[in-house]
């Protein structure tokens, strides 16, 4: 370093300044970047930690139906657990007990559970009748997320669409002044908020127009979800619009399009992966909507098509388990962790699908 | 040059006519304009009608009472407390942590092909764990920090713990406890031996004046006060002070504050990577052509530009925090708490969760207090966002 | 000795290549170069250069937009670390460093040399802290007053100091273009580098704050070592001593600035600096 004290302007030379040592500083740069490195491996450990949670106490549910048998065997006049495994896959419908192949003990048959079954059945029973007769077939709970999404999503993403051209293509800045504000704020209310508008508001109205609708229906719920999910579309979409470029406009507006033919021909065409991918992430959204649901839809599982008609969703399982005092290795308590599992599959696809999506477009304009 | 041909369309006059393309432009600007009118229907019923249901029950005593049986008088206190006590924790642990995280995406990307995998893959990681329903946070919470999946005993006899007591606790004549100090919570109850010490109500050590049986309690007042039955047994409690903790948490403020923290990091990483990002690449460059490293540039040139930015979304981020219900009512299930948090360790709920409770009864009675509730909770909401504008239009007016 | 000798040369007004009565020949090389060459990803932006730039000289390097001027430059401060891209073989070296080499420490390294980039850009921050943050994040003890003296040293250096004196606790971001450039050159001078990298410094600036710069580049250049980027004829020709002609990654021509003008070897080189095409 001697020599750069030799180069450097008079004054400093004068002075006789030092160069900070760089070591220290070296030092002090690789312990901050280690620390900011931690920071960002904690966003793994968490995905890590959701999916081992997730997955391992979903494989408890699934094996919740392995009876294990702890009958005192004497054997030799030593005494010992049987430990044997009852196998219940002998089951007949009137059984209501099963026997252990090895000792003999009777066991109380347990609810059958399967991941077949579990996928593929129709029917979500876990709280009624005897531990036997307990059903566990998802896409009764599958059926009442689709159905809140379904309706959610014809709610919000025509509205979201059409709110994002006008935002985007025709209203001028004091328009978007009064709008874009106002759809922040619907995105920034709490979805229990909404979920409390959807019983106290939304379904006495329901009602006034039709004597059909329950207290508890799936169409409050959509209605609500889709009023959440109506922001979210609208500004990802105005994104994308906004991302297209405008001589592609110009281009239109030059041979004499309107503006109607240059948005909905031109633009809309043009943004096409990016509005999907609005959609997707909106859906995911719906998905996993957790509070409106469980206040306004009610808590009957069902494959029902009936938008009237309480019904419950996934996450509306989930929280009358947490809500209920079932015990922590009761097999419906470990139910939750597979629809847990199931609902994190469902969105993680959606949002992947999403953003994949989303930069494919990114990718054409930039 | 041939003589000029007819233009194809000419041909055809008479056939073709123009389409009526004004009308369908005007046609849609209209459409556009009621759709977009919706939305703002939709949020003035959403507050009407609050306001309408809600109003009648704010008052002081909603602010400070703790939720009673009796909907009149049921106040929203310990909720307001859990709800400053949750986000005040999460933020302390998650805006950091984002902001660290943020910084380290977007200022720290390395060369070699391997770690840029690494960086792409925490990001792709971000993105999806953005999209995660919040609903899972708690379950993930409720199974790694509330019970730490059975691994450190439960709450109630936690694995470790300092800065609590545990006592015995008797309750003698008149609603008078006396108390003895267990060193091992997992100890088994006490009963009542003659010739053993108690700590009375002012904390000092007395002789506990042990009877045979019920009929030979003193009658008088002062001699039945230390008095108890041998073979009485005792209910445990504990007297945690401000720096309580165990493992594990239990359904604790610390556990819905992380579990809140996981739900909002995303948020923060994201919204600040964006204000990175909007720094000038040239004030980079310029730092670190003056031989600045990385760490000090991002110190000294972007993290300060960036500021009003990484503010502004953080505001948005608690905001979130503050209005989240799913994941701690999946950790906290179905409890009534009387009383405000006063240690990390102690149970708490917050306000979404106690408008739920609220929403969720028949009663009308509870939707109006429910409603009321709203009304707070919106009007702290509105108090958080009204800052990150002001922030933004400060930084605005300060860069033009 | 300095002050007077600045002082004597006069600044040549019109389009007249300063003399080559300083011969390079007889000065010491910083900058060396050998079968340079630079890629971004697979695009090979430089081509096997060679190259030698001598002490306290201006050099300018002038060719068509695209040629890899900025590349070069870039590189000789390693500010292509920071695009992932970015990859270089061959030799570049100062007198004592292997610039290229993965040992080299870039902090130390762009001490020695510093840069100024085509748009100027000062930080958020106060005059005084713009020119003071090189220092306080280089040299331990610096008092108060030190730093004050340093700070007022580079801004006279760079022609600024009467303009700024009496605001130098306002922004920096309210001062014009030129006089935004000039205090990024102050910036870079108050480290004490030994080389001084310039990438367009006037192409953002109107003519009147270009004269200015041009002076100033005059005046230090007996204490620095220059490169200078450049796309205007007369700006080379007026502050260079050595003239650097690249075309499409490679080195045209390299020489004195006045034979390279007034008599260019290559016809390429003719056609540039006559504005036949460029
Ligand atoms: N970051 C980069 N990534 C990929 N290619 C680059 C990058 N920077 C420059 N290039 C390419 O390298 C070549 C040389 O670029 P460079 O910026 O060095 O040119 P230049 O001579 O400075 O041009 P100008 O006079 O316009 O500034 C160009 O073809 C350019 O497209
Ligand atoms: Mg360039």
């Amino acid at each position: 370093m001697a020599t750069l004290i030799e180069s450097t302007p008079d004054v400093e030379r004068k002075r006789n300044f030092r160069f900070r040592s760089l070591t220290a500083t070296y030092v002090k740069e690789l312990g901050v970047k280690s620390l900011l490195g931690a920071c960002a491996a904690l966003s793994v450990l968490t995905t890590l930690a959701i999916v081992v949670v997730l997955f391992t106490e979903a494989s408890r549910f699934f094996q919740a139906d392995d009876v294990y048998c702890d009958a005192a065997v004497v054997e030799d006049g030593v005494s010992h657990k049987c430990g044997s495994f009852v196998a219940t896959s002998t089951r007949d419908s009137a059984g209501t007990q099963v026997a252990c192949s090895t000792c003999g003990k009777l066991h109380t048959m347990p609810a059958e559970v399967t991941l077949v079954g579990f996928l593929t059945g129709s029917k979500w029973q876990p709280l009624i009748g005897r531990e036997s007769e307990k059903k566990f077939g998802v896409w009764a709970l599958i059926t009442g997320t689709l159905l809140v999404s379904v309706i959610a999503m014809c709610l919000a993403l025509p509205l979201g669409l059409i709110t994002a051209i006008y935002l985007s293509e025709y209203a001028n800045a004091h328009v978007r002044a009064t709008i874009k504000p106002t759809l922040e704020v619907l995105a920034g209310i709490p979805t229990v908020v909404y979920g409390f508008f959807a019983l106290t508001v939304i379904t006495p109205t329901l009602k006034t127009f039709h004597d059909g609708f329950n207290t508890f229906n799936a169409m409050a719920g959509g209605i609500a979800v889709g009023i959440l999910c109506l922001p979210i579309v609208s500004s990802l979409v105005e994104d994308a619009l906004q991302a297209v470029p405008r001589s592609l406009r110009e281009g239109a507006y030059g041979m004499g399009a309107t503006k109607f033919e240059v948005s909905t021909k031109v633009v809309v065409p043009a943004a096409l992966s990016g509005i999907i991918s609005a959609f997707l992430l909106a859906v995911s959204r719906a998905v996993g909507e957790t509070m409106i649901v469980a206040l306004c839809v009610g808590s009957r599982p069902q494959m029902s098509l009936d938008p009237r008609d309480d019904m419950q969703t996934m996450t509306g399982w989930m929280v009358q388990m947490v809500l209920g005092d079932v015990s922590n290795y009761d097999v419906e308590y470990l139910s939750m962790y597979a629809v847990a599992a199931l609902l994190f599959l469902m969105t993680l696809a959606l949002t992947f699908a999403g953003n994949l999506v989303r930069r494919r477009f990114r990718e054409e304009y930039q | 040059m041939k003589t000029s041909q007819p233009h194809p369309l000419e041909r055809l006059a008479g056939k073709v006519q123009p389409r009526n393309r004004q009308f369908w432009d005007h046609a849609f600007r209209w459409m556009c304009v009621a759709v977009a009118s919706i939305s703002i229907l939709f949020l003035i019923v959403l507050l009407i009608s609050i306001l309408y249901q809600g109003v009648s029950s704010l008052n002081w005593n909603f602010l400070v009472h703790y939720p009673e049986p009796n909907p009149t008088n049921a106040g929203i206190g310990p909720a307001l407390w859990g709800t400053i006590w949750v986000c005040i924790v999460c933020g302390v642990f998650a805006l950091p942590i984002g902001v660290a995280t943020a910084v380290f995406l977007e200022e720290f990307q390395p060369r070699s092909k391997w770690l840029r995998r690494c960086h792409s893959f925490i990001q792709l990681n971000i993105t999806n764990l953005a999209g995660v329903p919040s609903v899972v946070y708690g379950i993930l919470g409720l199974t790694l920090f509330v019970s730490m999946a059975g691994q450190f005993g439960t709450a109630k006899e936690p694995y470790m713990s300092f800065g609590v007591k545990y006592y015995d606790q008797f309750l003698s004549a008149g609603e008078r406890a006396l108390l003895v100090p267990i060193e091992d919570p997992s100890m088994p109850a006490t009963v009542v031996v003659p010739g053993m010490k108690a700590l009375n109500n002012d904390g000092d050590w007395v002789e506990v004046n042990v009877v045979k049986s019920r009929r030979d309690m003193p009658r008088d007042d002062a001699g039945r006060e230390y008095a108890l039955v041998e073979g009485r047994s005792s209910g445990r409690i504990q007297k945690p002070s401000w720096y309580f903790f165990r493992l594990p948490f239990g359904r604790s403020v610390l556990a819905g504050a992380f579990t809140l923290m996981l739900v909002i990091l995303p948020i923060v990483i994201i919204s600040s990577q964006e204000a990175i990002r909007g720094v000038p690449r040239s004030l980079r460059e310029a730092g670190l052509g003056l031989a600045a490293t990385k760490w000090q540039v991002v110190r000294n040139v972007t993290l300060p530009a960036a500021i009003p930015g990484i503010m502004t979304g953080s505001i948005l981020a608690m905001s979130r925090a503050i209005g989240e219900a799913a994941p701690i009512l999946i950790l906290a299930g179905a409890i009534f708490i009387t009383s405000s948090p006063s240690s990390l360790m102690d149970d708490f709920t917050v306000m979404p969760l106690q408008i739920f409770d609220w929403a969720s009864r028949p009663q009308h009675g509870f939707h109006q207090v429910a409603a009321a509730g709203i009304i707070l909770l919106l009007g702290i909401l509105f108090i958080f966002n009204s800052v990150a504008v002001l922030i933004r239009q400060f930084a605005h007016t300060k860069s033009s | 000795m300095n002050e007077l000798e600045t002082t004597m040369v006069s600044k040549p007004t019109t389009f007249i290549p300063p003399g080559d009565e300083r011969d390079s020949n007889e000065k010491t090389i910083v900058i060396e170069m050998d079968e340079f060459s630079a890629w971004y990803g697979d695009f090979q932006a430089l081509h096997h250069l060679k190259l030698a730039v001598p002490e306290k000289r201006v050099t300018s390097f002038i060719g068509p937009s695209g040629c890899g001027k900025s590349t070069l430059l870039k590189w000789i401060n390693r500010m292509n670390d920071i695009v992932p891209t970015a990859h270089a073989k061959g030799t570049l070296r100062l007198p004592d460093i292997d610039i290229l080499a993965r040992s080299t420490d870039v902090v130390a390294l762009r001490r020695r040399i510093g840069m100024v980039f085509q748009k100027p850009n000062p930080f958020p921050k106060s005059i005084y802290d713009n020119v003071a943050f090189g220092p306080r994040i280089h040299y331990a003890g610096l008092s108060r007053n030190d730093l004050d003296d340093l700070v007022e040293w580079a801004l006279k250096k760079s022609a600024l100091w009467e303009e700024v004196k009496d605001r130098l606790n306002q922004s920096a971001l309210g001062l014009s273009g030129g006089q935004q450039q000039r205090l990024c050159i102050a910036r870079a001078i108050a480290i004490g580098p030994e080389i001084l990298l310039m990438d367009e410094p006037c192409s953002a600036l109107d003519p009147a704050s270009t004269d200015k710069i041009e002076d100033l580049i005059y005046e230090i250049r007996k204490q620095y070592t220059i490169v200078i980027v450049t796309h205007n004829m007369q700006q080379a020709a007026r502050c260079s001593d050595r003239t650097v002609f690249f075309f499409e990654g490679k080195i045209v021509e390299e020489g004195p600035t006045r034979s390279l003008f007034t008599n260019p070897k290559s016809k390429q080189t003719e056609d540039y600096v006559t504005g036949k095409f460029g």
